[in-house]
């Protein structure tokens, strides 16, 4: 692999692999308060969750631009620039990959018997530590295959990343980009490299994953 | 040793429940048949279920409006909820306050404390569900139909265990029941609920003393 090929592997799984962290804290407690309890608002909430994945990607990518760009209502306030840096790469790949990772961790927290929550509680435990040594134990198959879909929709992230973070080769340009990129310009042998690299980064990531859940059982 | 239960009362799906009961006795059962509310009793007294009104008092302290984690109540319910992620160590340890020694032994569960819970007998699960109640210290024990789930042949066993445990551990205990035999060989009390009302109660005369 060429050291621009090394350079666009490098800076997918960075960005892809920071989106799929940032959005654990945030996902889990969404999850949570989804799966646990009845509020005023959820099924707004619900709906706003999955609306990137029933939205056409780049019609999500042109409302990041809207409120990111520098004279949007997000962007204006932020001390730094995101339109066509990495961090519109990682934004991108956030908001696309949220609802994966909220759905699979609701169902995983759904399936955790409240009454095993009730009893710690009558054991004298407070809810942050049922939280840690009950909920969580028992919900991580569920949270961990949704950090692996959230991952692997962030790898395989286009139509919202080349609108807000567009495609600047060696400062944007993605796995997926790329690969559109060298098709685009005839350059299919490049193309097909880099689609062996893909597979090996999802082959990875699977086995990876579903090592973490043998050892858990 | 006391548990009040004051003028409590729950809809539930079928009839309300409308309790007040004082009771004295070291274990008293709470016989009755399905659905006549015996759980859902038990729930208020832990804290899992909010009656609509009603005090409850456990050693003459108020607990109505504490949450279950400081009432310290030993709810053993009726499907165990051992924590199956977790060894028998780390169950019967999840809230230790008291000596561990004592529990483990009368319970004869040291050889089973390294064991994962899924691999226990009904039996094992009872015995582990009821020591970690006990570690926890708790003022009042609540065993929801402690036999159910185990097999005929072993009920006589646990039951054994569970004399032993009324015997070395002074703390009162309101068993749920619908076993005539387990209240004779067991409990000083009965009182007997039905659609959500307490329609007898007796004190009984334990047969054995000392198991």
């Amino acid at each position: 692999m060429s050291s621009a090929e090394w350079q666009i592997l490098g800076l997918t799984l960075r960005t892809a692999a920071l989106a799929t962290l940032l959005i654990v804290p945030p996902g889990l407690a969404t999850a949570w308060l989804l799966a646990r309890y009845r509020w005023r608002g959820k099924s707004l909430v619900e709906t706003l969750v999955a609306l990137p994945l029933v939205m056409p990607p780049v019609a999500t990518g042109l409302l990041l631009l809207q409120l990111l760009g520098k004279r949007g209502p997000i962007g204006r306030v932020l001390p730094f620039d995101v339109v066509f840096t990495w961090r519109a790469v990682v934004i991108a790949m956030m908001v696309m990959s949220f609802p994966l990772l909220v759905r699979a961790a609701r169902v995983a927290f759904e399936e955790v018997n409240p009454r095993l929550e009730q009893i710690a509680r009558t054991l004298g435990a407070r809810d942050a530590r049922v939280f840690a040594t009950i909920t969580l134990p028992l919900a991580a198959r569920g949270i961990a295959s949704g950090m692996l879909l959230a991952f692997a929709r962030a790898i395989g992230e286009f139509g919202a990343t080349i609108l807000v973070a567009g495609n600047i080769p060696g400062r944007t340009t993605t796995l997926s980009l790329a690969i559109y990129n060298l098709v685009q310009l005839g350059r299919d042998a490049e193309a097909f490299r880099l689609l062996g690299v893909s597979v090996a980064v999802a082959f990875t990531a699977v086995w990876i994953t579903e090592a973490f859940l043998r050892r858990r059982v | 040793m006391s548990v009040v239960v004051r003028d409590v009362v729950l809809p539930l799906a079928d009839f309300t429940l409308e309790v007040s009961l004082d009771l004295h006795a070291h274990t008293t059962a709470l016989y009755g048949p399905s659905g006549a509310g015996k759980t859902s009793l038990l729930e208020v007294i832990a804290g899992l279920r909010k009656p609509a009104t009603g005090r409850i008092q456990l050693n003459g302290r108020d607990v109505t409006r504490l949450p279950p984690r400081l009432r310290r109540v030993g709810y053993v319910p009726q499907d165990d909820a051992l924590f199956p992620h977790m060894t028998v160590r780390q169950n019967i340890f999840y809230a230790s306050r008291v000596d561990r020694h004592a529990v483990i032994d009368v319970l004869e569960l040291g050889p089973a404390l390294d064991r994962g819970v899924r691999q226990l007998s009904g039996g094992e699960r009872k015995r582990v569900a009821l020591a970690r109640a006990l570690l926890s210290d708790p003022e009042v024990l609540l065993l929801d139909e402690p036999l159910s789930g185990v097999d005929v042949a072993l009920r006589d066993r646990v039951l054994q265990y569970l004399v032993r445990v009324r015997d070395e551990f002074p703390i009162p205990a309101v068993y749920v029941t619908h076993q005539m035999e387990e209240v004779e060989a067991i409990c000083d009390e009965l009182v007997v609920l039905d659609r959500g009302r307490v329609t007898e109660r007796t004190a009984l005369r334990r047969s054995s003393p000392g198991g």
